[in-house]
């Protein structure tokens, strides 16, 4: 059957489905007229274009309106989650493991545990919507319901929104044409806007101000994680955010959790720093391939925080000092700087 | 037995990925055999062997590797069979973006890693766009957003294509691919299966070994570009 569509101008095309355009440059096939049809396009190449296409002129046009039916179906974005929950399945040595675990937008929760202890398995497992199919026998629900092998496939990659301090951003572009880039491929209206946001989100976070025409591998350590975050808490579709450390470099990390979870993500954070694991309402503890338990964090542990939160003020007043050529004064009563 | 062609540029993970598909495979109680194409000296026969996956490697030295490739497919296959593996993959090393090894019918994996640059996906051809599914590698250490730049990049250039994260390091992501192999169809042998894309064609001079430069010595499949007025 010829799809309808291999007989309307390619005008029509391109306001519709603005990616139609690609089908051309990736063939390497020349640029078609606005008024021409795909029908008359085709049937219209020379027998050197389409020697070079290693196609017939018919196997092209079929190829094209395939490559319509199927752009017109791209989801770009993860699915919504309302609750994710994980189902306990067995440890390294086949002991069950005690785990109903339910997590909602807002939440917090930290993964603690030495390497080797299971924690990239839990987040795998996770990111698989695990069914009993994994090592660990674990089973993962969203919102209450098991997902079926098209969810989780297309929900491959997209459930978990990362955050590592091993990551650095790789493209040659100024902040502003990679924000640009990044709304591009989450097909967001208002790009511009959506840049300028986040900018200024992570202009906030870290303590130096960078301008919107920085090229990202200008950025300073701190800067490029300020950066990360706000741009994965305004720009990134994945319901679920793994922390995986976040050092402290200048970021407000109170901050940079609050705008994550304001932003309506589940916040996973793998990491031994206090602060940032009080942060959290809960603990799990991996030992032996599964959550040993789940602590709760205690209302005297939340009450540590004031202090642990001046300590590590005082800590990055000092580095402050050293970066501005100061001397350095630290003393138990805590006037380092009087 | 199911069969897999696997093609992606040199460094991409291409085996790092199918030692990590074999430990998925090994515990639903199936077996990954390889047949690894390459042009120059491959230690991946050592790694897979160690690893306890059969494997065989071929050379194709001063042939053009595609050919060569297409050449002994269907040995490949029979190779496969004979070692009695439940599923056998056939991989393709970089060889040039104009190509791929994908076969109609059988299973075709690309692997592309996401340090590459986000003009890749559109830069390598055929052996990502008419691939069924795509795994994108090394996505542990670039940041989410580009990581979700890429793959969008990718999903561009093949919309048909599954597009899955791999990381040959920690194994994540693997499950997925073995769900997907393991809804490969089964293929009973190639004798008569059909390229999705043609082969470069050839046969110049430079096929048969001359090496001196200059209109004089550049014989048969020959084309000259456009250098425009200036040149002469």
């Amino acid at each position: 059957m010829i799809d309808p569509r291999l007989n309307r101008p390619f005008a029509d095309l391109w306001r519709e489905l603005p990616p139609a355009r690609d089908f051309f440059l990736l063939q390497g096939l020349p640029q078609p007229l606005p008024d021409q049809t795909p029908a008359a396009y085709f049937a219209g190449l020379g027998s050197e274009v389409l020697t070079e296409a290693a196609a017939s002129a018919s196997d092209l046009a079929q190829a094209f309106a395939r490559f319509l039916a199927a752009l017109a179906t791209l989801e770009t974005d993860a699915p919504s989650v309302a609750s994710l929950t994980i189902l306990g399945g067995r440890d390294k040595h086949g002991r069950a493991e005690n785990l109903e675990l339910t997590l909602v937008p807002g939440d917090v929760a930290a993964l603690v545990g030495p390497t080797g202890s299971g924690k990239s398995r839990f987040l795998a497992d996770i990111e698989w919507l695990a069914h009993g199919d994994t090592p660990t026998g674990r089973r993962v629900l969203l919102d209450g319901h098991p997902c079926d092998a098209a969810v989780r496939l297309s929900a491959s990659g997209r459930l978990i929104a990362q955050l590592s301090q091993n990551m650095q951003f790789v493209m040659d572009l100024t902040v502003t044409d990679f924000l640009l880039a990044h709304a591009e491929s989450r097909l967001v209206a208002d790009g511009v806007g959506a840049a300028a946001e986040v900018i200024a989100l992570a202009n906030e976070l870290s303590g130096e101000a960078f301008s919107p025409t920085t090229a990202l591998p200008a950025l300073s350590g701190g800067q490029s994680r300020a950066l990360m975050i706000a741009d994965v808490a305004r720009l990134c579709a994945s319901p679920i955010v793994l922390v995986d450390e976040l050092e402290n470099a200048g970021i407000d990390r109170r901050k940079a959790i609050e705008l994550l979870t304001g932003s309506g993500k589940i916040v996973l954070m793998a990491t031994h720093d206090p602060l940032l694991a009080l942060l959290a309402g809960r603990r799990l503890v991996f030992a032996a391939g599964a959550v040993a338990a789940v602590m709760e964090t205690s209302p005297a542990e939340k009450n540590c925080l004031t202090a642990l939160a001046a300590a590590d003020a005082r800590l990055s007043a000092l580095r402050e000092a050293l970066r501005h050529g100061r001397q350095l004064r630290f003393t138990h009563e805590g006037d380092d700087h009087a | 037995m199911q069969l897999l062609t696997v093609a992606g540029p040199p460094s991409s993970g291409k085996t790092s990925i199918l030692l990590r598909l074999a430990c998925v495979l090994a515990r639903r109680g199936r077996s990954l055999g390889v047949v690894k194409f390459d042009c120059l000296a491959s230690r991946d026969r050592e790694i897979f062997t160690q690893a306890g996956i059969p494997c065989l490697t071929g050379l194709s030295g001063a042939l053009c590797p595609d050919h060569f490739f297409v050449c002994n497919a269907a040995d490949a296959f029979a190779w496969g069979q004979g070692r009695g593996v439940s599923v056998l993959a056939i991989e393709s090393a970089g060889l040039c973006n104009r190509c791929a090894p994908h076969i109609e019918g059988v299973l075709a994996l690309c692997v592309v890693d996401s340090l590459s640059g986000i003009d890749t996906p559109a830069k390598i051809g055929p052996m990502l766009r008419l691939a069924d599914v795509v795994a994108v590698t090394k996505g542990d250490v670039v940041s989410q957003a580009e990581r979700e730049v890429f793959a969008f990049r990718v999903r561009r250039a093949n919309p048909r294509a599954t597009v899955l994260f791999v990381n040959g390091l920690t194994g994540q992501g693997a499950e997925a691919l073995a769900h997907v192999v393991g809804a490969a169809p089964d293929t009973t042998g190639l004798d008569g299966a059909t390229l999705r894309f043609t082969m470069p064609a050839a046969v110049c001079s430079y096929c048969l070994g001359q090496r001196k430069i200059g209109l004089d010595h550049q014989m048969g499949n020959v084309r000259k570009m456009d250098f425009g007025q200036d040149a002469s």
